[in-house]
């Protein structure tokens, strides 16, 4: 798979105030005409789609007939899942032009009193025998128990993984389209009201809307095109449960699988990576992102990131555009781990663009610490 | 105060609600049932002589399937358990939960002595006093069907 597929166009759109004027289907519409745009694309050109509710019924709106058809839906990882799935179609040669596309607008529909459907996993719910009953709080109890457990074998502090917070922010600063642009301290996560302990408010990512597409195509086609290639050098997926009981070790995650397998692909070591896209749902995902990815030890995690090294100027740039504790989380985020890595290694970030970025990894987690999806990307130079 | 069996003692429906009320799922009706008598059942693989959560009509560790007639039952569980991790939820508001009249609760991964973890509430005790690898004991919140849901508490209380 190294290098035979390509990231040719990426759009979001997002906004300081945490709504967006457009919803649904529009907002969907719009977020592809502007990633093919970007790529200098068009829409006929399109031969598979990607959505994580149904690639047919969204297909059916554009009025196109794609050869591929892709509806995973593995939450917030879904579109580091498509992109996975994407690069092997277009590899084997099953399609042409693949687009993914993702809009959600929680924010605005509970301000503007729209009625929101609530949507369940189809098929046995075992869930609603055995957690719901309990009234875990969603999603954060899962994550807690992660982070209460972590703490206990490792000796993980509520500082350290504020320090996570608080680097995360410091890119927010940089990033004018953040929901959040003022610095925040240590003290001040501490400060912030205990949720689900041990997590406060600011250990805990926003709900805010947001849209976003990305374009692939073939290496060959992506040289033709309008802005540098994003090539795909690995990607991987793993999940290993859907209830937070079922999670053989809460200190691990499946990234330890997709990540390790990912990299291997790419013939890349951490140390070889630029910027780090790590699903932030809260600062713990991330904390064990870290681990499981190889950047630091098991177990090391806390100690690694308290030196702030993951903020602007530190070894490690982690979640360059604010992530989704401070730039936007509708839901399912994975989609702004794409965007984000797209432009930094186009140098397209700006303030918070990391100098010479040649290797960035996308890394998305979804549902309760359940599915990782791994993509490891480069520029041409990393070919 | 719990009895032996742990039942709650309250009689009729419960006084307090909870946000919701379990389902009995296809493979889980005996579980259920057993909880009317304060009896907490565990499934257990004769195969490879190991017990699993949730109830399920396959064996995930070693592929027994009842379902093609082999071997798995129920087991009376100690009621026994130890805490491998716990939340306290301080937003009781927030999950709509009103068991707890409106305090913060506990939300725990428990490990039976069987072998099996599942998720539960610790009862019975202030959730300060909850901690990772605290001993705990079954007991019984009345649904209004008559079965129970299993939650636990200190076992030294």
């Amino acid at each position: 798979l190294r290098g035979a597929a390509a990231i040719v166009g990426v759009a979001d759109d997002v906004s300081p105030t945490g709504e967006l004027e457009r919803t649904g289907r529009a907002l969907e519409v719009a977020m592809v005409l502007a990633a093919l745009d970007d790529a200098g694309l068009t829409l006929g050109e399109v031969d598979g789609v990607c959505h994580a509710e149904s690639s047919m019924a969204f297909a059916e709106y554009l009025g196109i007939h794609p050869t591929f058809t892709d509806s995973t839906m593995t939450g917030g990882s879904s579109y580091e899942v498509h992109l996975e799935h994407a690069a092997a179609a277009i590899a084997s040669g099953v399609c042409d032009v693949v687009i993914s596309v993702y809009a959600s607008t929680p924010r605005s529909d509970r301000t503007q009193k729209r009625k929101m459907e609530r949507r369940f996993p189809p098929g046995p719910n075992p869930m609603a025998e055995w957690e719901w009953p309990y009234a875990m709080r969603m999603p954060m109890g899962p994550y807690a128990l992660a982070a209460t457990r972590h703490m206990h074998e490792f000796g993980t502090t509520s500082e350290q993984l504020a320090q996570i917070a608080v680097s995360t922010r410091q890119w927010a600063e940089l990033n004018p389209r953040a929901r959040y642009q003022t610095p925040i301290t240590v003290d001040d996560v501490l400060a912030s009201p205990l949720q689900t302990s041990p997590l406060h408010l600011l250990d805990c990512c926003l709900v805010t809307d947001g849209a976003g597409a990305f374009v692939m195509t073939s290496a060959e086609r992506a040289r033709t095109l309008k802005k540098p290639p994003v090539y795909v050098l690995g990607a991987s997926t793993c999940h290993d449960h859907m209830m937070i009981s079922q999670m053989p070790d809460l200190t691990t995650t499946p990234g330890a699988v997709s990540g390790h397998k990912a990299m291997a692909m790419a013939g890349l070591k951490p140390s070889d990576v630029d910027v780090l896209m790590g699903y932030d749902s809260f600062t713990i995902t991330a904390l064990l992102h870290l681990e499981d990815l190889g950047f630091c030890a098991k177990g090391e995690g806390g100690p690694f990131a308290e030196d702030g090294k993951l903020g602007p100027g530190g070894s490690l740039p982690m979640n360059t555009n604010g992530g989704g504790l401070s730039f936007t989380h509708p839901g399912m985020y994975g989609m702004f781990l794409i965007t984000e890595a797209v432009r930094q290694l186009r140098g397209e970030s700006g303030p918070r663009q990391v100098a010479d970025a040649q290797v960035a990894v996308a890394h998305g987690s979804g549902m309760v610490l359940s599915c990782m999806s791994t993509a490891v990307l480069g520029t041409e130079a990393t070919l | 105060m719990a009895d032996e069996a742990g039942r709650t003692g309250r009689a009729g429906p419960p006084e307090k609600t909870r946000m919701m009320e379990p389902p009995v799922g296809p493979d889980s009706e005996a579980f259920w049932e057993a909880t009317r008598e304060g009896q907490l059942l565990v499934q257990w693989c004769t195969a490879c002589d190991e017990g699993l959560f949730y109830p399920r009509a396959f064996c995930p560790s070693c592929g027994t399937a009842a379902a093609v007639g082999e071997g798995l039952e129920w087991r009376r569980a100690s009621g026994r358990a130890t805490v491998h991790s716990f939340t306290i939820e301080h937003n009781p508001a927030a999950t709509g939960a009103t068991f707890s009249g409106g305090q913060p609760y506990v939300v725990a991964l428990v490990d039976l002595e069987e072998g099996v973890r599942m998720l539960t509430n610790v009862v019975g005790c202030a959730p300060d006093d909850v901690r990772v690898g605290l001993d705990v004991t079954v007991t019984w919140e009345p649904l209004s069907d008559g079965r129970q849901l299993p939650q636990f508490m200190p076992a030294s209380s």
